[in-house]
């Protein structure tokens, strides 16, 4: 594709540090939350300079990457044909404190991601930037020039891994592949893997012991399978 | 920056501490020996002592304003502020009269910070929805901001009591105000809503390197200006241990710090904290775990890049023996804080 143009949606924690990282990397980077251009903008402009504040709406026709980083909750009141055609990166997580006591949105069985899916379901989604905090997605790319930290990805869209590649390196990144979308339950709240900022041969090594753990034997309990 | 006024606090969450033989106190002994340390920390002339609020295992103070009332009994200068309140789970009305009859106590000693609070037990131990975590705050907080008023309140609110010309009492003498400033993370909003209301704020600099948090101070002082509130400063609170030998700092902050970190991190989903990450908090990040004069050095610099008015050491965290307690209480009052103050002075603006 042609170079990517980054859309984040959300302007909250993550999404003020993702603008960062994308401005850094040199992508033309766009950005909103609900409210009017005006009184985001002074806060876009001083807390990621470079990044250009505009309408929900607008970031989303005019983005060709689109990173959800609003609360999952919040996801089924997107509008989804706007969503035709576009690469979305999905960061939202189950989130108690935000998005209720009980989970009625995901499950072992249908994953946050596959619920986004299955929502922007003429969109091309992957599953991004889920499994590191925010603080630690600057902390940690500070901390390791030489040695960069996975980030893992997860879609069923084959031809849109190399676009996620190389938005993923562009951020400062090593990114780590784990196929279908289904398998991103693996990085979900929970998961041994959540939270991780290390290397790829470490995070291998994490899935790797992954159905040792209470975690895993439940996905395999719900899926019948062993992701990856 | 010579003419500017700093604040050096101490904070303490109310690790549950140990003796020197390494048997842990019990969190009544805990409570009895933090109030002695408020009171060594006002012979020693540090301006602050700020207590969180926590309702687990690890930790005795679930109910800071006791706490800080004992303390106004024996001590004289020093504040007495909470770090933070979590002001979601409670209720801004008795919180008032709490923090009012602190007021009248220490003659006008007390501070109370105010925050979302990174710990969720509050919730349902008082019967709030966890999903309302932020709807709560930001209606308690604009609750608060009016009971500051001191006139009879008007209030409707979804989550909160409704008021018709309602006093709160003890009210507070005429001109006086309770000292209120805001505990955040890295949320900008929570930043953005604390200068609305024209509290000052406290950031938590808890792990990476401090410079990191440079967007945020700018947004701070952006968001004064767009609200048109004078300058407030600006206050960072951040972990540390200070002792004469680095070699047994480190081995303390091992320890102790790591330990608190992983249990933390056990109900969160986290990984254990790695030596790596441990040696580079204390290096280059966001622990103060040193000599008195290495834990100076680090706290003037990030002051300085931050242009920070307020720095608050957390002592004590993961309880740590007595001894270790006191010495970093006495190091901080004899040795850091005039240090600092002479760090910040000299050199100013570079
Ligand atoms: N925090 C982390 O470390 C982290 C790490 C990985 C993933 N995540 C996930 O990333 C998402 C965001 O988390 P966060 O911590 O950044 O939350 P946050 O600080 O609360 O920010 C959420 C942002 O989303 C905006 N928003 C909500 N609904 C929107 C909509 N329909 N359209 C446009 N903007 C909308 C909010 O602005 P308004 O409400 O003002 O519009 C706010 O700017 C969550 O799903 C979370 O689970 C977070």
């Amino acid at each position: 594709m042609t170079e990517p143009i980054i859309g984040i949606l959300g302007a909250g924690k993550l999404g003020t540090t993702l603008a960062r990282l994308s401005v850094q990397a040199g992508y033309r980077t766009l950005i909103a939350n609900r409210h009017a251009v005006t009184e985001l903008k002074w806060v876009i402009d001083t807390m990621a300079p470079g990044a250009v504040t505009v309408s929900a709406a607008d970031l989303v026709a005019q983005a060709n990457v689109i990173i959800l980083a609003i609360p999952l909750s919040h996801v089924a009141a997107l509008d989804a044909k706007t969503f035709a055609g576009k690469i979305v990166l999905d960061a939202t997580n189950y989130w108690k404190e935000v998005d209720g006591t009980v989970n009625t949105i995901s499950s072992f069985t249908q994953s946050s991601s596959e619920v986004v899916a299955a929502h922007l379901s003429q969109a091309r989604v992957a599953k991004a930037f889920n499994h590191m905090g925010y603080h630690d997605l600057e902390i940690e790319v500070d901390r390791h020039p030489e040695a960069r930290r996975a980030m893992a990805f997860a879609t069923d869209d084959d031809t849109i891994r190399p676009t996620v590649r190389t938005v993923l390196t562009g951020f400062g990144f090593d990114p780590f592949d784990l196929g279908p979308l289904r398998f991103g339950l693996m990085l979900e709240p929970g998961s041994p893997l959540f939270g991780e900022a290390i290397t790829t041969p470490e995070f291998q090594a994490k899935i790797d012991t992954l159905y040792d753990t209470p975690f895993g034997r439940k996905i395999v309990a719900a899926r019948g399978e062993r992701i990856r | 920056m010579t003419d500017k006024q700093y604040t050096f606090g101490l904070d303490t969450f109310g690790d549950v501490a140990f003796h020197d033989d390494g048997t842990q106190m019990t969190a009544a002994e805990s409570l009895r020996q933090v109030v002695a340390e408020a009171k060594l920390a006002d012979d020693l002339g540090i301006d602050l002592i700020a207590l969180g609020e926590h309702h687990r295992s690890e930790f005795a103070i679930s109910s800071p304003e006791i706490v800080l009332g004992a303390m106004a009994a024996v001590t004289k200068r020093i504040k007495l502020g909470t770090a933070v309140t979590v002001l979601s789970s409670d209720d801004p009305v008795r919180v008032f009269e709490r923090f009012s009859t602190l007021h009248a106590l220490s003659n006008g000693r007390e501070q109370i910070m105010l925050g979302r609070g990174s710990f969720t037990e509050s919730f349902p131990l008082y019967g709030f929805d966890l999903e309302n975590y932020d709807g709560l705050f930001e209606e308690k907080i604009a609750m608060w901001a009016d009971l500051l008023k001191g006139k009879p309140m008007n209030w409707e609110g979804k989550f909160t009591q409704k008021l018709t010309d309602t006093t709160v009492y003890p009210q507070l003498p005429a001109g006086e105000t309770i000292d209120t400033t805001v505990g955040v993370g890295g949320s900008p909003e929570s930043i953005i809503r604390a200068v609305y209301y024209g509290f000052p704020v406290v950031i938590a600099i808890i792990g990476g390197e401090p410079v990191r948090f440079k967007p945020y101070v700018d947004l701070y002082h952006k968001a004064t200006q767009q609200f048109n509130k004078p300058d407030l400063p600006l206050g960072m609170h951040a972990h540390g241990i200070i002792l004469d030998d680095a070699a047994e700092a480190t081995a303390v902050g091992w320890e102790y710090i790591k330990a608190e970190m992983d249990r933390i991190g056990i109900d969160r989903g986290w990984a254990p904290m790695s030596r790596d990450r441990f040696e580079f908090e204390i290096d280059k990040g966001s622990y103060y775990v040193g000599t008195p004069e290495q834990v100076a050095q680090k706290i003037a610099k990030n002051m300085k890049t931050l242009d920070m008015s307020r720095f608050d050491l957390v002592y004590g965290t993961g309880g740590q023996l007595e001894h270790q307690r006191l010495a970093t209480i006495r190091n901080y009052g004899e040795r850091v804080i005039p240090r600092v103050k002479e760090l910040l002075g000299g050199g100013a603006n570079d």
